[in-house]
């Protein structure tokens, strides 16, 4: 077994072991099971092939450089300002390439990595518990059920050592222990202790770091940042990206930054469920509309649903705020044992609950992982065992817990997490137990990108969350931040130089160029159609009912029936949209209804592909269950058959409302390290 | 619940701005500020009016996006509060709530209450980073950090950068803010390398775009991330340190 990552000849797999593909070649993709998708090409995703734990080092070694005299002859657009943006933006500009940064956020330190709470995960292994570069790789991929790119879970791995060095140096001040090394702790999925953080604000102080970098560099003149600054279409050239189109949402200005390269990391699509644990802007458009100029979005329906978000108790409540997962260390989730059972839970004797979890997974119990945790409370709620005013939560009762160790220790462990739930709900969890609800979170999908992170459309990088290669179909918890972080830090910034080394010289387009004045147009165009629709009805309501369709049909548990139905449905809601729609204002100001209804416009298309990829991927997958893909209600993976990320295509008339058709392209995914096994917390 | 609620308008920056009266119907007490807001704005909008522009994004009290004044306090009625966890629950039906942008000389209004915090960014452009490249950094382990030090340095470094402390102070000072960027990077080993050479650069952008500090206090009443009043002593702190080390 190989503990630690060495440099080894291209070779060097076939002296660790078997070095076979899991699926012979020829390589032929599986017929549809929705109706109308095209069958596309197999995709090459210029793995550096070889021992993967050395993929790495060889392929950064085989990279084109850009002198340090000529960086600053090329423009670099960077879309987004999170962890992946603000690093790539800020590390490209201490190389001297000029830099547009785009966000629309007041401030680069808003991005939503803000908002993550536990950690980030590094595989240092400087414990004596087991910990490696390899096992760290192998829970990754295990994590992700088999549906993650294996050598990128080592770039991983590897870079995230030096993650953690940077990050510390550059302001993040990480938990201490006393003799002042950094403090680690576990977290879902593993068995090691390799996760690092600052208090439950991990996030926060990673964004806030590596925005302050970021303004450095503007400071320095090698980043323009843009504040309140939207992209909305790129341009695109014979099949290379050439600048961004964006919108200043302050005075409602279009205007166009040409590039030699862009980077979009602009973050997941979570929001497309309305109801999610994401900020109110997240939204798909940056992804979205790179799909409609040919890139391709790979693991589209992979969506990790939180099983401990805030449940929604009412019309107005706008999100499903996280409580952290910590939480099922001491608390029991149940439900009512008989079926409409409306009684407080006070007043629910012990012999009519159904601790659920713990009779399903007596190894687990109130610990198992975030997918089936999910699962399982959405069977029981629509079972008729929901609990809550609307019916659509469990419980997550600390009864037995005061009882046993009493407040105070509870107050020690969880007291904000407590507090925080008390002010969002009005509710003392300290005597009535917590309501908890499955709620939209990470999705898993993305960018379809090769391995230098460059999507179908040459020049055109993506980091983050709107990638698609790390987590497969499930994301362990505190490699969100880490991926972001390695992109952006330590990995486009090899890529895209070796990218821009081929196109010294090369000529930025202006308006003069037909490519430039085309995606000016496609903006102007779809803007005045927004405004043009004149209906009655705020964009929120469509968006709304969205949300309501993919969690129905969409969501935790999927059928061929429900997505069917799903499609139906989002085709349906999308005309109407375009029929309804109301925009009051104009373009040429600050017009928060029209930024809105240009992205709930997106979310509409976004979310029949979504149902399309789910419907056409038959077999269960980590968060992609699909009820007919199951033993005794366990998800049923197929490798044989599915053992490939599907990369979807878009054509169709863009034409408000219009029909789109979907095409399926394929990457074969093969695992040498670590070997295809089934999943089981029983 | 149905409340009223008086908000400011105004069409843009320098325009001139008055209060509308709307009633809300269908809110309930656990919503927030900003939820009641939300309502406003489809009603508005569903009845072909332009809804009222305002910030907001993660509604977990960290982005420091959402900031608004309530019945003239920043944020809201209860202090150390963001927006977005403002809740209506001591609102009784029927009351009304006056709804206006943060009010501060350096904030000026964009839309609404929407206004432009640019200069809590320009503060931190000037100073408040860190010079060491990407890749060059020494082993994390090998800089030890004490517990409380590293602490500490999180109490300030938990600034969620809203403005509230300028909004609320009589001055308009951002020294709450300042002085946290500053005791945050001072605390940590490398960039504490940079204290002197950040503090002047911090101080000279701080005292051209706010106003004084007279030790009011109000700021950190108002701070939703709960910044020690220190945070503002550490200002001149920091600035006494770096004279001295200069002389020497």
């Amino acid at each position: 077994m190989r503990f630690f990552a060495r440099p080894g000849k291209p070779d060097a797999a076939a002296q660790h072991g078997p070095a076979v593909p899991a699926t012979p070649p020829p390589w032929r993709a599986p017929a549809s099971a929705a109706p109308g998708v095209r069958i596309g090409t197999v995709l090459d995703g210029r793995l550096p092939g070889g021992d993967p734990a050395t993929a790495w080092d060889r392929r950064r070694a085989a990279y084109k450089l850009v002198s340090p005299l000529n960086t600053k002859k090329f423009t670099v657009v960077v879309v987004g300002t999170g962890l992946a943006g603000a690093g790539v933006a800020a590390a490209l500009g201490e190389l001297g390439y000029q830099v547009h940064a785009f966000t629309y956020h007041d401030s680069a330190r808003r991005a939503h990595s803000v908002a993550a709470q536990g950690g980030i995960n590094a595989a240092r292994a400087r414990k004596v518990d087991g910990d490696s570069l390899h096992r760290f790789v192998v829970d990754t991929v295990k994590g992700g059920d088999f549906r993650a790119r294996e050598a990128e879970a080592y770039r991983l791995a590897q870079e995230s050592v030096r993650v953690i060095d940077h990050m510390n140096a550059i302001g993040a001040p990480f938990a201490r222990e006393y003799g002042g090394t950094l403090a680690t702790r576990s977290f879902g999925g593993v068995q090691v202790s390799r996760t690092y953080y600052t208090r439950g604000q991990t996030g926060q102080q990673l964004q806030i770091a590596g925005a302050q970098a970021l303004q450095r560099q503007v400071h320095r003149g090698t980043v323009a940042l843009h504040t309140r600054t939207e992209m909305l279409d790129l341009v695109v050239d014979d099949g290379v990206c050439r600048g961004v189109v964006a919108r200043d949402l302050a005075t409602g200005q279009v205007w166009v930054q040409p590039a030699h390269a862009v980077v979009l990391a602009t973050g997941g699509y979570g929001s497309v469920y309305f109801h999610s644990t994401l900020a109110m802007n997240s939204n798909a458009t940056a992804v979205w509309r790179a799909v409609r100029r040919g890139a391709s979005l790979a693991h589209a329906s992979f969506v990790q649903f939180h099983p401990t978000a805030l449940p929604i108790s009412s019309h107005w409540q706008s999100k499903t705020i996280l409580m952290s997962e910590s939480l099922r260390n001491d608390g029991r989730i149940w439900v009512p044992a008989r079926s409409g059972d409306a009684r407080p839970p006070a007043d629910i004797p012990e012999d009519e609950r159904d601790y659920y979890l713990e009779r399903k997974y007596p190894s687990f119990g109130n610990l198992s992982p975030r997918d089936i945790s999910s699962r399982a409370a959405k069977e029981q709620i629509d079972a008729g065992h929901g609990v809550g005013p609307l019916r659509n939560s469990v419980y997550l009762d600390f009864a037995d817990a005061i009882g046993r160790l009493g407040r105070e220790v509870l107050e020690a462990r969880y007291g904000n997490l407590f507090d925080m739930y008390a002010h969002a709900t009005g509710e003392d969890p300290y005597s009535v137990p917590m309501r908890i609800a499955p709620g939209a979170h990470f999705t898993m999908g993305g960018l379809w990108t090769d391995y230098d992170q460059m999507t179908a459309i040459a020049g055109l990088f993506v980091g983050g969350e709107a990638g698609w290669a790390y987590h497969g179909a499930n994301r362990l918890g505190a490699n969100s931040l880490l991926s972001a972080c390695v992109d952006g830090w330590f990995t486009l910034p090899f890529s895209i130089p070796n990218y821009l080394s081929g196109q010294l010289g090369s000529r930025l387009p202006d308006a003069g160029d037909a490519c430039v004045r085309e995606a000016y147009a496609r903006v102007r165009a779809r803007t005045d159609a927004l405004i043009g629709v004149g209906g009655r009805l705020a964009a929120s309501h469509f968006h709304r009912e969205l949300g309501e369709i993919m969690y129905a049909d969409v969501g935790v548990a999927r059928t061929a029936e429900g997505l069917a139905r799903a499609i139906e449905r989002i085709r349906e809601l999308r005309g109407r949209f375009w029929r309804e729609v109301a925009i009051p204002g104009s373009g040429a100001q600050v017009n928060q209804a029209l930024e809105r209804a240009g992205r709930v416009a997106d979310f509409l298309e976004l979310a029949e592909l979504m149902a399309v990829d789910a419907l056409d991927r038959q077999e269960s997958c980590g968060a992609h269950f699909r009820t007919e893909h199951a033993d005794a209600g366990e998800a049923r993976r197929d490798d044989q058959r599915w053992a490939f990320a599907s990369a979807w295509s878009v054509d169709g008339a863009e034409r408000p409302g219009g029909a789109m058709t979907f095409t399926r392209h394929a990457e074969p995914l093969s695992y040498q390290a670590v070997p295809l096994a089934t999943r089981s917390y029983r | 619940m149905k409340l009223t609620v008086q908000v400011w308008r105004q069409a843009g920056p320098g325009a001139p701005g008055r209060f509308e009266r709307h009633v809300v119907d269908g809110i309930e007490p656990h919503l927030s500020v900003l939820e009641l807001l939300d309502a406003l704005n489809e009603q508005l909008i569903d009845s072909g009016a332009e809804p009222v522009a305002f910030e907001s994004d993660c509604r977990e009290g960290i982005c420091g996006a959402c900031g608004v004044t309530v019945d003239g306090e920043a944020h809201g009625r209860e202090d150390n509060v963001p927006s977005c966890h403002q809740r209506l629950s001591g609102y009784a039906d029927g009351s009304i709530l006056r709804i206006e942008p943060l009010r501060a000389g350096a904030f000026p209004v964009v839309r609404d209450l929407i206004v432009d915090r640019g200069a809590l960014d320009d503060l931190i452009r000037a100073g408040g980073h860190v010079a060491v490249d990407a890749g060059t950094a020494p082993d994390a382990d090998a800089l030890p950090v004490g517990e409380e030090r590293a602490e500490l340095a999180l109490d300030f470094a938990a600034c969620i950068g809203c403005g509230a402390c300028v909004a609320a102070c009589p001055n308009g000072a951002a020294h709450l803010f300042a002085g946290s960027k500053l005791m945050h990077l001072s605390l940590l080993p490398l960039p504490s390398l940079e204290r002197q050479r950040r503090v002047v650069a911090v101080v000279d952008e701080l005292e051209e775009l706010f106003g004084p500090c007279s030790n009011y206090g109000e700021c950190a009443r108002a701070c939703p991330a709960g910044i020690p009043l220190t945070a503002i002593a550490a200002v001149n702190h920091e600035r006494l340190l770096a004279g001295l080390q200069r002389r020497l």
